[in-house]
């Protein structure tokens, strides 16, 4: 009785092949937001079920896994779906980017360039770009329909009349091979030039509205913007304060209750790596210091 | 009469082999003109190849009705085995079909015949399956579109001779269109309705 009771990576084989064909017919119309029957998992909404059911589909046995959760890899959310398919379909996991042939993710993108042998799996919360415009399902499907992208823009634009610049920060609409809007999942705006051009497949699961789509290698991926408001992806204008990394996307976290913050990489693996490689930032690991001064501040 | 132990058997191991049949296809979907092969081996029946049989595994069921051309609709053995295997539901209508079979690309029906989706659902639309002599020789075509860095080459002996030109209808059809799986033995190659193609040298 101690035989595992569920299948290989846990999906049974007939939803599988449901989750399968639609994510073919989503690589066949890219940006196109492909419906699926969407499984409950063992795990509440809100924490990848989409991201997880598309993983579980593509999973095989040779496959190295990682799995972040904006952008590091030991949060409860990314450590709990790696644990999930070490258990259900005793793959190999790992943190770095590089050695990972299936990357799930939640609201980031690596900052080591992917290659052409991984697939990017994306958790999405909300998979309309339109829905907080228009929330009418049959209103929001014609408009995809038509190409009526014209309320985005007046979006975009009334964020320019009201703040001067397109606020968006996240979830930052781009076009797909110049014919479907697509939500990017609420990555960061910094991510969203990253997804033009890139050699890896990019897969969209969105659990609880039944969504899946798609970017294919090496497709054309534009985020909107005005020609006299460009797009531009933000940063915080700070180095990371453990490794120093001068381009990569930052978090902000605050270290007392009197405002002292500190801004460091929100990709831990390209952080630690970065680190490992001899770059250290102003608040960088004591470890190092300690051992300079023998301890004198302990 | 055949009985279920004299039909050709399905994958040995279900489960794995359906996915590596899969992330093949997967594979030759997202990159439109590399050959891609299908390792997993089944029992083929009737003019079905090894790949055509990989891929049926993998994805038909009783949620995909398939439509057959004439090749395959009249070797029973091909019926027998699909509805043993797979269970998905054969009809005679094509503009319905979630997938078609083809055993002879010269026959190939109009393609408008075929589902091709609505603006509104444009991937109700059908997969069809064609099976060419060769994937590796013949007439060279070069394939541009999402999924291909620059452009791609493609050397490729199929039927029907003007099956590309005929796709030219997923241009402006777009977002609807067909997708379309040539298959020769255990390569695999995909034309999503994204691929335009182009003939090389005449």
């Amino acid at each position: 009785m101690n035989a595992p009771a569920y299948n290989f990576a846990y999906l049974d084989e007939q939803t599988k092949r449901m989750i399968r064909r639609a994510i073919l017919k989503a690589i066949a119309i890219p940006g196109y937001q492909v419906p699926f029957a969407s499984r409950e998992m063992p795990m509440p909404y809100g924490w990848g079920t989409g991201g997880v059911q598309v993983t579980a589909a593509i999973l095989g046995p040779q496959d190295v896994l990682k799995v972040i959760d904006q952008g590091s890899d030991d949060t409860t959310n990314a450590i709990s779906i790696r644990k999930f398919f070490a258990k259900t379909a005793g793959v190999a996991t790992t943190t770095s980017t590089d050695e990972a042939t299936v990357i799930q993710t939640r609201h980031r993108i690596p900052e080591v360039a992917l290659h052409a042998n991984q697939v990017l799996v994306y958790q999405v919360p909300i998979p309309e770009p339109l829905r907080f415009l228009e929330p009418r399902e049959t209103e929001t499907r014609r408009m995809h329909a038509l190409a009526e992208y014209g309320l985005m823009h007046v979006k975009l634009y009334e964020d320019i009349a009201r703040f001067g610049h397109i606020a968006t920060a996240y979830a930052y609409p781009v076009k797909v091979n110049g014919r479907y809007v697509m939500d990017p999942s609420p990555t960061p705006k910094f991510d969203n030039p990253k997804m033009d051009n890139c050699p890896a497949l990019q897969l969209f699961g969105a659990g609880r509205e039944k969504r899946i789509y798609a970017i294919p290698p090496y497709t054309k991926v534009v985020s909107l913007d005005f020609e006299d408001h460009p797009f531009e992806p933000y940063r915080f204008n700070a180095p990371c304060a453990l490794c120093a990394a001068e381009n990569s996307y930052l978090d902000e976290i605050v270290t007392d209750d009197k405002g002292s913050r500190m801004f460091v990489c929100s990709d831990t693996d390209y952080c630690e790596g970065r680190q490992a490689a001899g770059h250290h930032g102003a608040l960088s690991a004591a470890p190092y210091k300690d051992k300079a001064q023998g301890g004198a501040n302990g | 009469m055949t009985t279920i132990a004299e039909l050709p058997p399905g994958f040995v191991d279900k489960v794995l082999s359906a996915q590596s049949t899969f992330r093949s296809v997967m594979d030759a979907m997202a990159r439109p003109g590399a050959v891609q092969r299908i390792v997993p081996m089944a029992g083929t029946a009737g003019p079905m190849m090894r790949g055509t049989a990989a891929i049926a595994l993998t994805l038909f069921d009783h949620d995909t009705p398939l439509w057959l051309d004439a090749g395959m609709s009249e070797s029973s053995d091909v019926l027998k085995w699909l509805k043993f295997h797979t269970g998905a539901p054969v009809i005679q209508d094509s503009s319905i079909a979630a997938f078609a079979l083809i055993s002879d690309g010269g026959a190939l029906p109009s393609l408008e015949r075929f589902a091709l989706g609505t603006n509104e659902y444009p991937d109700r639309s059908t997969t069809i399956i064609i099976q060419v002599e060769s994937l590796a020789s013949g007439r060279s075509f070069e394939l541009r579109g999402p999924g291909i860095d620059g452009v791609a080459t493609l050397q490729a002996s199929i039927k029907p001779f003007d099956l590309f030109e005929r796709l030219h209808l997923n241009e402006t059809l777009f977002p609807r269109g067909i997708d379309v799986v040539l298959v020769a033995d255990d390569a695999v190659v995909a034309i999503p309705r994204t691929t335009r193609v182009m003939s090389k040298g005449g």
